[in-house]
């Protein structure tokens, strides 16, 4: 079960701990006062990874070791130099490491990172170097790709199979959502049902311009996928094949989802008015679990603030734990609740935080 | 010899002691500085070899950049800009 969590801030890296029946925030931080873009607590071997993003001094990672209380600076992705005769418009250069995760079990140190402006990297020493998975920076269709969420692309989801190590699912914005099976070598453009209504009506399905806000797999049901996307709620059972539109109470419109880890009909959202009024619906703070695969949905509120709330959860700003009743989310005003009967009822852990980017369990 | 001396807001991830070159250029003088503590590279140039955006170069008063020629008593101050917030 899990006993720590940790949030990653714009001032630095929280943790909270699980003792006595409690769940607490530590009074001891990390990399306190400079941005913490990401997290992740790799299972297979106990270590923890954050990724910082120095305005002045570039992106870095650090890896806290199983059992260790320091923190070593390891290496970061790095672009190659760009041909001189490319026509790309993107800056080949790290802005930003938007998404870790751990490969499979039977690939012990391989980690994935998606990066703004859209480079996806693996490491096979756990982050002691980096390679550009170029086959994916590769594709014709990265020239339709564009920003969303910062000005250049990103990838900010990272599905790995755990029935295949190889076989792996991004979610790009801008870019949609692209599938390899052979760990990387090819790829293939996953957006069949989505719709990108922010696009001319000819360009609706266009798959490289689709913006999944977030995708995330079912563990034990690994076809399963949801996707929060900027124009809706999207689920997959058939592992990106296609994708079937699914529409929540409240709103649609959102950033965060998650899914139980052993049951692909249970997931959660925290929906927010519109792209152009990213607050909750009538300033109250709620959650939409579907526990049926999308056909109804609770709206869940018990905990959260109901009044003058204006907290947006952000695309990592969720997560559940490997119990799939332990919840955590975070927004970018610094609120962070607290779920331990899947999403019923919320303890404020604090309303003060610095802007959250992202949450995790253990 | 020219002196390079790097803005302390580094030292909160790696020592950063003044150094002194004798070398002929900005972009020299920050290699060597880069031979003897490879982490710090990083810290000031991004992967291709540029001047972050947010990282300022005065020598002996001047905004500089990397092809800047250095004199023998010159000095070089590393900074962060205040652009990047």
């Amino acid at each position: 079960m899990a006993d720590r969590a940790f949030i990653a801030s714009r001032k630095g890296l929280f943790e909270l701990a699980y003792r006595n029946g409690e769940w607490k925030l530590e009074a001891d931080k990390s990399f306190f006062g400079d941005p913490v873009s990401m997290v992740l607590h790799d299972a297979r071997d106990g270590a923890t990874y954050a990724c910082l993003n120095l305005g002045h001094f570039g992106a870095k990672m650090h890896r806290r070791d199983a059992g260790s209380a320091e923190w070593k600076e390891i290496a970061v992705p790095a672009y190659p130099p760009k041909p001189q005769d490319s026509a790309d418009k993107v800056d080949w250069s790290l802005r930003q490491i938007w998404s870790l995760e751990a490969g499979g079990q039977d690939q012990p140190g391989v980690l994935w990172a998606g990066t703004l402006p859209g480079g996806l990297f693996r490491s096979s020493d756990r982050g002691e170097s980096w390679q550009l998975v170029e086959p994916l920076w590769d594709v014709p269709e990265r020239t339709q790709w564009f920003g969303g969420g910062y000005d250049v692309p990103g990838i900010h989801s990272i599905c790995v199979d755990p029935r295949d190590s190889n076989s792996v699912l991004v979610g790009v914005s801008c870019g949609g959502a692209w599938l390899t099976r052979d760990g990387g070598a090819s790829w293939q453009l996953r957006t069949k049902g989505m719709a990108a209504r922010y696009m001319p009506p000819e360009m609706q399905d266009v798959g490289a311009v689709q913006d999944p806000h977030r995708i995330v797999r079912c563990g034990a049901e690994p076809d399963v996928l949801w996707c929060q996307h900027h124009n809706g709620i999207w689920q997959s059972r058939n592992n990106a094949e296609s994708w079937e539109e699914i529409t929540a109470p409240l709103s649609s419109f959102g950033f965060a989802v998650a899914v139980h880890p052993r049951d692909g009909k249970t997931a959660w959202f925290v929906p927010a008015v519109a792209d152009q009024q990213r607050v909750p619906v009538e300033a109250a703070l709620a959650v939409n679990r579907t526990s049926d695969g999308g056909a109804s949905f609770s709206t869940l509120r018990g905990g959260l603030p109901q009044e003058h709330c204006y907290d947006l959860v952000y695309r990592h700003g969720l997560a559940v734990a490997d119990d799939g009743k332990t919840l955590l989310m975070a927004s970018t005003t610094g609120g962070a609740w607290l779920s331990t009967n899947g999403g019923e009822h919320w303890q404020t852990i604090s309303t003060t935080l610095p802007p959250v980017y992202a949450v995790r369990f253990n | 010899m020219a002196q390079i001396i790097f803005t302390q807001q580094l030292a909160r991830f790696l020592p950063v002691p003044a150094l002194e070159t004798r070398a002929a250029t900005l972009r020299a003088a920050l290699d060597g500085a880069f031979a003897d503590n490879p982490r710090l590279g990083a810290y000031v140039l991004d992967e291709q070899g540029r001047l972050r955006a947010n990282v300022v170069v005065f020598i002996d008063g001047k905004r500089s950049e990397l092809d800047e020629p250095l004199r023998s008593d010159s000095k070089i101050y590393v900074l962060q800009a205040l652009s990047g917030g």
